[in-house]
């Protein structure tokens, strides 16, 4: 059995948010094929739930598209009634694609010689509540 | 029909607002290039319309994109003289003053009058489709104080203006990705329900749209996604086949770079299920879509496909939605993130139950947060010693909403210790709620329009 290793989905993707009304979309495009496999198992609908647990999501859909590497996320009711209507200084929720990158994966080892720069990719340190 | 030469349409901004000095580089290359060619500049988001049409309530000449000199008069020449057709929503709400104005641009550089087409049907703000609006959007539309109302136009009308020997269309409200399709389609000769070539030319508009957000702009991290020379971003040039296929250039001599990542971000943004991205004039599926590089700053989209267009129309309808206020305090040195919450307490009890504030420490937890403040109260206190206070709200009533701009002023000397740079804000609100209108009702037209 190969022993893990835990970074933060930074690491192994990029990502992009856009904004319609109240419903956002993050794109995930994994940095490298090999990472995929892993992404696709690890950042699941449930997860991506748990981690805008906060912004009370409605729904969150997940699309897979194996072509570009890449998910695609689509999480209603979260924007806090969108650009118009919310009080958040990014009302548009731009921001939002880096607070799931921030996701920590546990990766196998065999890929960690593939990640380019694992320092800036560290775990956020949360504060313990 | 003759197999057409490619198109290259080049992209020179991607909303209201971007830099006035992106277009040049981008004709530059479109001419030295050769061949038929056309620039689209996309520049009116949701909002905007509404702000144009509170600008044309003030003064009947204004309501179009207000940089509009500044856009066009570095490259009005250089396209007329080279066939480069222009195609642009900087009408906003009033395309016909924008066409006039173009005129005048035009006489003041000493060019001949260009042929200028405006493209009509999408302001719906007229008492006469009060009923239509009301349709679509149900009761609760008596109650709304009615600012703008447009329909999403798609890319028929602009390809018929070119069609008739138009050189520059300007419109107000259309798909984004239409201002690409529209040319396309005239200079090709696709029919309106050519799904697959349609669907191909509107993911390269897609692609287009957001200006730098497909050549490195929006893109960079450093140490993970790198760009080169961003603070001379170069625009996008999408050169597209007669088969809608497309791939992704852009201006010559310019910072920035066109990659398979930079591609597939902007491909994605703003997408929601992949097999029916919706316009006016497609249901575009990119769900077997795929990217490759051909080369340095080329990278080819492939596999897109194409469905019936949507029966319906997207109307738009802005109305007023009372006051935002904004205020800001910041904390500094030992303690600085304890002062910054006691501020925060003592704006909650001096503002309720009227007003319910948003509660941001910058430097500490904002923009992943929530307005109700869930994040805000899970986050524990900590030692910050550099906090920016910021709260917000919003009321219908003005004087009620300025009550939060003048509390958080008064902390100066009411608040916490070693306060300081105080910046207050107090806007009017625009919401925007959208329907779906049967596609006869909005009859989509254009007219040339005489210098």
């Amino acid at each position: 059995m190969s022993r893990k290793t835990t970074v933060a989905l930074h690491a192994l993707a990029h990502g992009r948010t856009g904004d319609k009304g109240d419903r956002s979309n993050v794109s995930l495009i994994a940095y490298r094929p090999e990472f995929l496999e892993t992404i696709v198992a690890e950042v699941t609908e449930a997860r991506v739930a748990k981690q805008f647990a906060h912004r009370k999501p409605r729904s969150v859909k997940r699309y897979v598209l194996p072509k570009l590497g890449a998910l695609n996320f689509v999480l209603d009711g979260v924007l806090d009634g969108g650009v118009n209507g919310a009080l958040n200084l990014d009302a548009h929720g731009k921001s939002l694609a880096f607070l799931l990158l921030e996701l920590p994966i546990a990766i196998p080892a065999k890929l960690v010689p593939l990640l380019s720069d694992s320092k800036t990719s560290k775990i956020p340190r949360r504060r313990k509540q | 029909m003759a197999t057409r030469k490619t198109l290259a349409v080049g992209s020179a901004a991607g909303f209201s607002g971007d830099r006035t000095d992106a277009a040049a580089p981008v004709v530059r290359t479109l001419v030295a290039r050769g061949g038929p060619a056309a620039l689209i500049f996309e520049t009116l988001a949701e909002r905007t319309l509404a702000l144009a049409q509170i600008a044309r309530r003030a003064d009947p000449d204004a309501g179009y994109e207000p940089l509009l000199d500044e856009l066009l008069e570095p490259i009005l020449a250089p396209c007329l003289k080279a066939g480069i057709r222009i195609v642009s929503n900087f009408g906003a709400a009033n395309p016909a003053g924008a066409a006039r104005r173009i005129h005048a641009i035009a006489r003041k550089q000493g060019l001949r009058a260009p042929r200028v087409a405006v493209i009509t049907g999408d302001d719906l703000s007229g008492a006469v489709h009060r009923k239509l609006l009301r349709d679509g959007i149900g009761a609760s539309f008596d109650s709304l104080d009615v600012v703008s109302a447009n329909a999403y136009l798609g890319a028929e009308p602009i390809a018929a203006a070119i069609a008739a020997g138009a050189e520059i269309v300007v419109a107000g409200r259309v798909a984004d990705p239409s201002l690409v399709v529209g040319p396309a389609m005239a200079h090709f000769g696709w029919a309106a329900n050519d799904w697959e070539r349609l669907g191909r030319a509107t993911m390269a508009g897609h692609l287009l749209e957001c200006g730098a957000q497909v050549t490195g702009g929006y893109f960079a991290d450093p140490g993970h996604k790198d760009v080169p020379r961003l603070h001379d971003v170069g625009f996008p040039i999408a050169e597209i086949d007669a088969d809608g296929q497309c791939t992704i250039t852009k201006a010559a001599g310019t910072g920035g770079c066109v990659t398979e990542r930079t591609v597939k971000e902007q491909l994605l943004y703003e997408v929601h299920d992949p097999a029916a991205y919706l316009t006016p004039d497609v249901t575009a599926d990119i769900s077997e879509a795929s990217v490759r590089a051909a080369g340095r700053d080329r990278v080819s989209l492939s596999g897109v496909r194409g469905h019936a267009r949507p029966d319906r129309l997207k109307v738009n309808v802005c109305h007023e939605a009372g006051w935002l206020a904004e205020g800001e305090i910041s904390y500094a040195g030992p303690g600085a993130e304890r002062r910054a919450r006691l501020a925060a307490e003592v704006l909650a009890k001096r503002l309720r139950p009227a007003l319910e504030i948003r509660v941001d420490l910058i430097g500490v937890v904002s923009v992943f947060a929530d307005d109700r403040g869930r994040l805000v109260k899970a986050t524990p206190a900590g030692d910050a010693r550099d906090v920016r206070l910021r709260v917000a709200t919003a009321h219908r009533d003005r004087r009620e909403a300025e009550r939060l701009t003048r509390e958080v002023t008064a902390l100066y000397t009411c608040g916490p210790a070693g306060g300081g740079g105080v910046r207050t804000a107090l806007r009017p609100r625009l919401d925007i709620v959208s329907c779906f209108v049967p596609r006869a009702a909005v009859h989509a037209g254009f007219e040339l329009v005489g210098a």
